[in-house]
């Protein structure tokens, strides 16, 4: 079973994807709601403190701004934990989305920093791109250590 | 007392860790802040409508909220925008925001861009004057002061104190602020003194300024109130301009405020409070350094020309080493004046004055708008003839005392 960080992280399809292919997804295992009510579209379940973009000092530097190195100090460390990636790219906002596009531009440089395998893929638009969409990533997954079938 | 409710658009303030900060603030002034709900089906509608493309989904999002507040889809009383310092696309959505909603809707609105560090109490004042802007509209309302009130403004660095009888200032103190509540009664006995009144006579009392919670308690003050409403009332009060647009500047001895005014009521504010060198401390020491009373540095700054001294640095410290360095170099006094006049006026022009729509007339007040100096060299970054209403040091004193008058029984 390998450690597979999904982007973007709030999205419950690839994590359930990664799961149902014998891994374990490393997101941040929220769903994005039909209505929004809360701060931001991926308001984190539990009370970030101001510590946590200290923590996020690790992954960024004192002049980024406190809410990327808040959701570093997040996303830092499971990057970190990650043995292989699947990005998706262009996805619409109902499939899962992160706030903030600096972050999201800093975490994807640090997954093709990291030197693990990453799949690439942009996000569906019709059926057919779906079914294509769904092989790749089951094809991606079994080829990593341990993967099995769904 | 009904809750007056705050719309929040923001974009990081969870992952920021202040989220808490911003519930605390809002509390602490009887309000209540609320996200409006937003279909996520909507979001990329309003974002191709208000025609501002951002990447951010966080941004999108303000920007949808953003218009239902405008189109009537969510109700508020007021508005809180805040984003992450530092990040230049939510600085251009914050930006545009705040135009946009005070222009297309009769919301208030207040923005702030925070780090981790932002505290409820950063925020206090802000919210207070959301909160006043929405529950006392009646009260800001008010143009003419009536009957024997007083107001008392505690800053940071003087006291003030104005009494006023039937629309009439009969009479003022002022001392350095030391022991906040002597300080205030130093202030309060002088100004009884000069209108020959006893403080029996006084018919309500207004309290402002960083002390106002502690003097108003120790005076009984009916009015307990932030100085972004007060001074914006006194503003246009002094200047004869209570009605239509007008800019209110503010350069404190510890925050700087600017307040884009209608009907004498804030639209638009900002307040700075970040950096001494931005703030009339600077002119003081300035004028310490100089060997002149704080009083003669406008006189003297408007007989010099400051672009003869380099100054490298808005900082307080380095500032204040450039004119001593200029000095030593051979660099007359009253140049020295001039350009530490133009160092506040540019970094508060740079600052904060790019925050709030300019109109006018703008009035200057505070202490700091005796200098002036301080006042011209405003006036020449803003390409625009800048007023200094009389008694324009008193401002908060007199917009208590002004807002006092609807407490007097009866009224």
């Amino acid at each position: 079973m390998a450690k597979v960080f999904i982007y973007p992280a709030t999205s419950l399809i690839l994590s359930d994807l990664v799961a149902r292919f014998g891994h374990k997804p490393l997101g941040a295992a929220l769903g994005i709601r039909e209505r929004i009510q809360t701060a931001g579209v991926d308001s984190p379940p539990l009370q970030i403190t101001p510590e946590e973009p200290k923590r996020g000092l690790k992954y960024a530097a004192v002049e980024v701004p406190s809410g990327v190195r808040g959701r570093m100090a997040i996303y830092g460390p499971l990057i970190e934990e990650a043995e292989a990636a699947i990005i998706v790219t262009e996805a619409d906002l109902a499939f899962g989305c992160m706030g903030c596009a600096r972050t999201d531009e800093l975490i994807l440089f640090s997954l093709r920093q990291s030197g693990i395998p990453i799949l690439e893929l942009e996000y569906p638009t019709n059926e057919e791109e779906g079914i294509r969409f769904v092989a790749a990533v089951k094809k991606f997954l079994a080829g990593l250590p341990d993967g099995g079938e769904a | 007392m009904k809750k007056v409710r705050i719309a929040q658009l923001s974009c990081g303030a969870e992952y920021s860790g202040v989220q808490k900060e911003i519930y605390e603030a809002a509390e602490s002034v009887g309000a209540e802040v609320f996200f409006p709900d937003i279909a996520l089906a909507d979001v990329e509608r309003a974002v191709k409508k208000f025609g501002l493309d951002v990447k951010s989904a966080d941004l999108k999002l303000m920007i949808a909220r953003a218009l239902a507040l405008v189109e009537g889809k969510v109700e508020a009383d007021g508005v809180f925008i805040g984003t992450c310092f530092r990040c230049a696309e939510a600085a251009i959505v914050r930006n545009e925001l705040r135009r946009y909603i005070p222009e297309n809707s009769k919301l208030s609105v207040v923005s702030y861009s925070f780090t981790e560090r932002t505290t409820a109490g950063t925020l206090l004042t802000r919210m207070e004057a959301l909160t006043t802007i929405a529950r006392r509209r009646a009260l800001l309302a008010r143009e003419e002061q009536t009957g024997i009130t007083m107001g008392v403004d505690s800053g940071s660095s003087t006291t003030k104190a104005v009494v006023m009888k039937d629309n009439e200032i009969v009479g003022t103190g002022w001392h350095p602020t030391t022991e906040v509540i002597k300080s205030a009664e130093s202030a309060v006995s002088d100004a009884l003194e000069m209108a020959g009144l006893a403080r029996e006579d006084i018919q309500a009392i207004g309290t402002t300024g960083y002390g106002r919670f502690l003097i108003g308690k120790h005076l009984g003050a009916e009015l307990i109130q932030e100085e972004l409403t007060v001074n914006s009332k006194g503003a246009v009060y002094l200047a004869g301009h209570q009605r239509g647009a007008a800019t209110v500047i503010d350069i404190g001895g510890m925050d700087n405020k600017a307040i884009s005014v209608i009907d004498g009521i804030p639209g638009t504010f900002t307040m700075g409070g970040i950096c001494a060198g931005a703030s009339g401390r600077f002119l003081e020491m300035t004028a310490k350094r100089l060997g002149v009373d704080i009083t003669e540095l406008g006189p003297l700054a408007m007989k010099g020309m400051g672009k003869n001294v380099p100054m490298n640095s808005y900082c307080i410290v380095f500032g204040t080493q450039s004119l001593v360095n200029a000095l030593a170099a051979g660099s007359s006094p009253a140049d020295v004046a001039a350009a530490a006049c133009h160092s506040v006026a540019e970094q508060v022009f740079e600052q904060q004055l790019q925050e709030v729509d300019i109109k006018e007339p703008v009035i200057m007040v505070g202490g700091t708008s005796l200098i002036e100096g301080l006042v011209y060299a405003m006036g020449q970054l803003l390409q625009t003839e800048v007023v200094v209403p009389p008694n324009s040091q008193y401002i908060g004193a007199v917009g208590s005392a002004l807002l006092a008058s609807g407490f007097i029984k009866g009224e």
